[in-house]
């Protein structure tokens, strides 16, 4: 351990990647020395440049597309595939060759995980790679361009933090450490993107912090980045006389970021063109993609603004010509955006549901419901209850209560880089909390929207080694095995099935789960699957509490598990009664085992990552 | 060169030297020849070079340049095209295109900042040795420094240059590809 010099945050994002790092050596409680780390990457054919952002996108050469000596990277080597800026820039002329929301697919449940699945139109004679395979090229071309600048502290002898969301379920978890593992990132705990920017705002602040929150506080954290939305509530305790910070809920995982806005608004203004019989295709519609995206910071940052013009350049080398210029208007902003995606509701409101017929398309499951602030308000009202049993939150909150009141709201997230749909936000909510007659929420400012996650995963790192204060919490679900109930089976009807509770709500890392008194039986030599399930909101029950009865709201099921039992010296087919044993390990990922009522032998469980059929 | 005007010492100092030369260097000799004949060796007419004052730059990196330029702003697209033949509507549609491109490679590549932070119209004195390069006297140039006179352009400076890292063997003369779609 005592090569270790600095604790490395990698935020390995849906559409983009940041790298940044503490000098644990250099660094000293509140005084901390960090920077971002520059990542070369190719962003044209033969040229290298390093960018503080690396764009998470694969893209998958043609052998004729693009000559070797065009793909060299500083650490000299020529590999068969391009990552980042020039990936992006090479994917929006040949989508079919492109690797993008590799992020995303890594916690889509549809799909198996480990198969060479991606591009998913990519034709025949595309080598694909899965959705494991593009996160470790991902984290190879990081670690490549940290050990180039760190030739004296390669990065599998540092201490690294890998972000995830913190609506990962145990399954993409396990998956990103696995990735991490595969390319010999050893030294490595996950943590949860939310509480990633909120220890940034630690970082920041330079020990003010305790100045600015006060015990009872409850603080929502709003990220919003380029694919997903994730959502975190943080309490502030006191113990022994100094404050705690305790993450006591996380949110569903929700595709729905600001690519989504941007997308959103191009088709409003290609809609416009339509009417004036003007036909955009595909290359078209990413060169006004672009311009939205400028003219919408520039509207919602400005109201002196009114329009703002865009133009889409024309493919050929004729540009005065073939180039067509419309405009965006405050009200086309307004209308798409701010009221799309963060329309004015009530705390009651909830997202429109998503029909599962409808995942026909082999597709990532995007949000139906693109309303921001209803999704948001379904997680505070769901949420309610967060805090009942959290010391010295007692009666903070009024019985009448029907959603959880935060006290302050920190955003994180490019999205937010518009003034206006931070304030709309803000407003949303001071409405809802108006409405119960409880205080506005407070603007925790000092933020970092594009690079926090990763700075603040660093100063994790930091903070895990002594230097400062660490947020708990622990799982944000507890979950359960699904046993089938002893009531005797009605014919032509699924055998009904209760619920077994195998890991609570909040195990920290590095702690085990008691093992439950029920015992399930295993077939030798057979694989066995068991239905899986979580619920982020049952922070009472204990390993060996059963439900027989619960709504969808409360428990939601998971992916299976499977377990296999070798034969060895057991007769195949015999059947072998075991317990099933959690543990949370020390990198952060959840770890089942089936434990026999004798011997000492134990079997790894491991999560169906296969998909559905 | 010999001065006209040489001592009779040195020029015996001089004899002594050019006829152990002429025995050891045949060139040398030839040529001695050559200036007893009346002639004058080719040498003594063609000046040597002096040190070089203008030297050649390197095109590779205003080629890189270039292909940012049309890369991000079209601006070789823009160039090439006859504006005559268009409305001043369409080519600040263009415009817009090339403005915004070209700004932000000036921006990522080249920190710019202005020579004189004062602003245009102000009096402003410059005093005895300073820098000619960066400020240009125009007008009634005469006298002594300091200098009085107003700043009619602020003039500006390249702070620091980062291009990108070329590939050993990238020809930087294609600006853009020829682009073929399948």
């Amino acid at each position: 351990m005592s090569a270790v010099r600095y604790a490395v945050g990698i935020d390995l994002g849906t559409t983009h990647c940041v790298m940044a790092a503490v000098d644990l050596t250099a660094s000293d409680r509140d005084a901390v020395v960090e920077r971002i780390e520059a990542i070369p990457q190719l962003t044209a054919p033969g040229a290298v440049e390093e960018r503080l952002m690396l764009p998470s996108f694969l893209y998958l050469p043609h052998p004729d597309e693009l000559r070797a000596e065009d793909r060299v990277l500083p650490w000299d080597e020529s590999p068969p595939f391009v990552i980042g800026e020039l990936a992006r820039t090479m994917g929006g002329r040949t989508p079919i060759r492109l690797v993008a929301s590799a992020k995303s697919w890594l916690c889509h449940p549809g799909v198996d995980r480990r198969a060479a699945i991606l591009p998913v139109e990519a034709p025949e004679e595309v080598a694909r790679v899965s959705p494991l395979q593009a996160s470790m090229r991902y984290l190879e071309h990081l670690q490549a361009a940290w050990d180039q600048q760190h030739p004296d502290a390669p990065l599998t002898e540092q201490d690294v933090v890998l972000t995830v969301p913190a609506s990962f379920d145990p399954v993409a978890r396990e998956l990103t450490a696995e990735a991490a593992a595969a390319v010999g990132l050893n030294q490595l705990v996950l943590l949860e993107e939310p509480q990633a920017a909120l220890y940034h705002w630690i970082l920041a602040s330079g020990g003010e912090w305790r100045k600015q929150v006060r015990v009872g506080d409850i603080i929502l954290v709003i990220d919003l980045g380029g694919g997903t939305a994730d959502f975190s509530l943080i309490a502030v305790t006191e113990r022994d006389g100094s404050l705690e910070l305790v993450r006591v809920a996380v949110g569903d995982h929700i595709l729905l970021g600001g690519d989504n806005m941007d997308l959103a608004l191009a088709h409003a203004v290609r809609a416009k063109l339509a009417e004036q019989g003007i036909q955009l295709d595909p290359w078209q519609l990413q060169g006004l993609t672009h311009g939205c995206r400028n003219a919408k910071e520039l509207l919602l940052s400005d109201a002196s603004v009114e329009c703002v013009p865009v133009v889409v350049p024309s493919r050929g080398s004729r540009l005065i010509g073939g180039t067509l210029r419309t405009e965006l208007t405050r009200e086309e902003v307004t209308r798409n955006l701010v009221e799309g995606f963060f329309p004015r509701v009530d705390a009651a409101a909830r997202p429109a549901g998503r029909a599962r017929a409808a995942l026909t398309k082999l597709g990532l499951p995007y949000a139906q419901d693109a309303a921001m602030s209803r999704h948001l308000a379904a997680f505070l009202g769901r949420q309610v209850g967060a805090t009942r049993d959290l010391e010295g939150f007692a009666g903070r909150l009024p019985d009448s209560a029907t959603f959880l009141h935060p006290t302050a709201v920190l955003f994180n997230g490019g999205v937010f880089k518009a003034q206006s749909l931070l304030e709309r936000t803000l407003d949303v909510l001071n409405d809802w909390l108006a409405a119960e007659n409880a205080p506005p929420a407070r603007l925790l400012a000092g933020m970092d929207l594009d690079l926090a996650v990763a700075r603040g995963a660093a100063y994790y790192g930091y903070v895990r080694r002594g230097g400062g204060v660490r947020i708990r919490g622990g799982t944000a679900k507890a979950y359960y095995v699904g046993v089938e109930s002893a009531v005797p089976a009605v014919p032509g009807m699924e055998p009904p099935i209760e619920v077994l509770c195998i890991a609570p709500f909040g195990m920290e890392e590095g702690t085990q789960a008691q093992l439950p008194p029920q015992e399930v039986g295993l077939v030798i030599g057979e694989p066995v699957r068991f239905r899986f399930f979580g619920s982020s909101v049952r922070r009472v029950d204990q390993v060996g509490t059963v439900l027989e009865q619960w709504t969808p709201e409360e428990v939601e099921e998971l992916e299976e598990i499977e377990a296999t039992l070798p034969a060895e010296d057991r007769q195949p087919g015999e059947v072998v009664p075991v317990r099933l044993h959690a543990a949370v390990t020390e990198v952060g990922t959840l770890r089942l085992e089936a434990v026999p009522r004798v011997g000492t032998e134990t079997w790894k469980v491991e999560f169906d990552v296969r998909g559905e059929e | 060169m010999i001065d006209s005007k040489s001592s009779f010492f040195s020029r015996l100092a001089l004899a002594l030297r050019a006829s152990w030369r002429m025995l050891v260097d045949g060139d040398f000799a030839s040529g001695v020849q050559q200036l007893e004949r009346g002639e004058c060796p080719a040498s003594a007419v063609v000046e040597p070079p002096k040190a070089a004052a203008l030297r050649d730059t390197l095109p590779e990196s205003a080629l890189q340049l270039l292909t940012l330029l049309q890369q991000e702003g079209r601006f070789v697209d823009f160039l090439e095209e006859n504006v005559t033949a268009y409305s001043d509507a369409d080519i600040g549609g263009a415009a817009r295109v090339v403005h915004e491109g070209c700004r932000k490679v000036i921006r990522e590549y080249l920190h710019i900042e202005p020579v004189r932070e004062e602003a245009e119209g102000v009096r402003l004195t410059l005093p005895a040795g300073f820098d000619a390069t960066a400020v240009r006297l125009t007008g009634n140039v005469v006298g002594q420094p300091p200098f009085t006179g107003t700043l009619m352009h602020r003039g500006w400076r390249v702070r620091q240059i980062t291009l990108p890292k070329l590939a050993e063997g990238h020809d930087v003369r294609v600006l853009a590809p020829a682009e073929v779609e399948l």
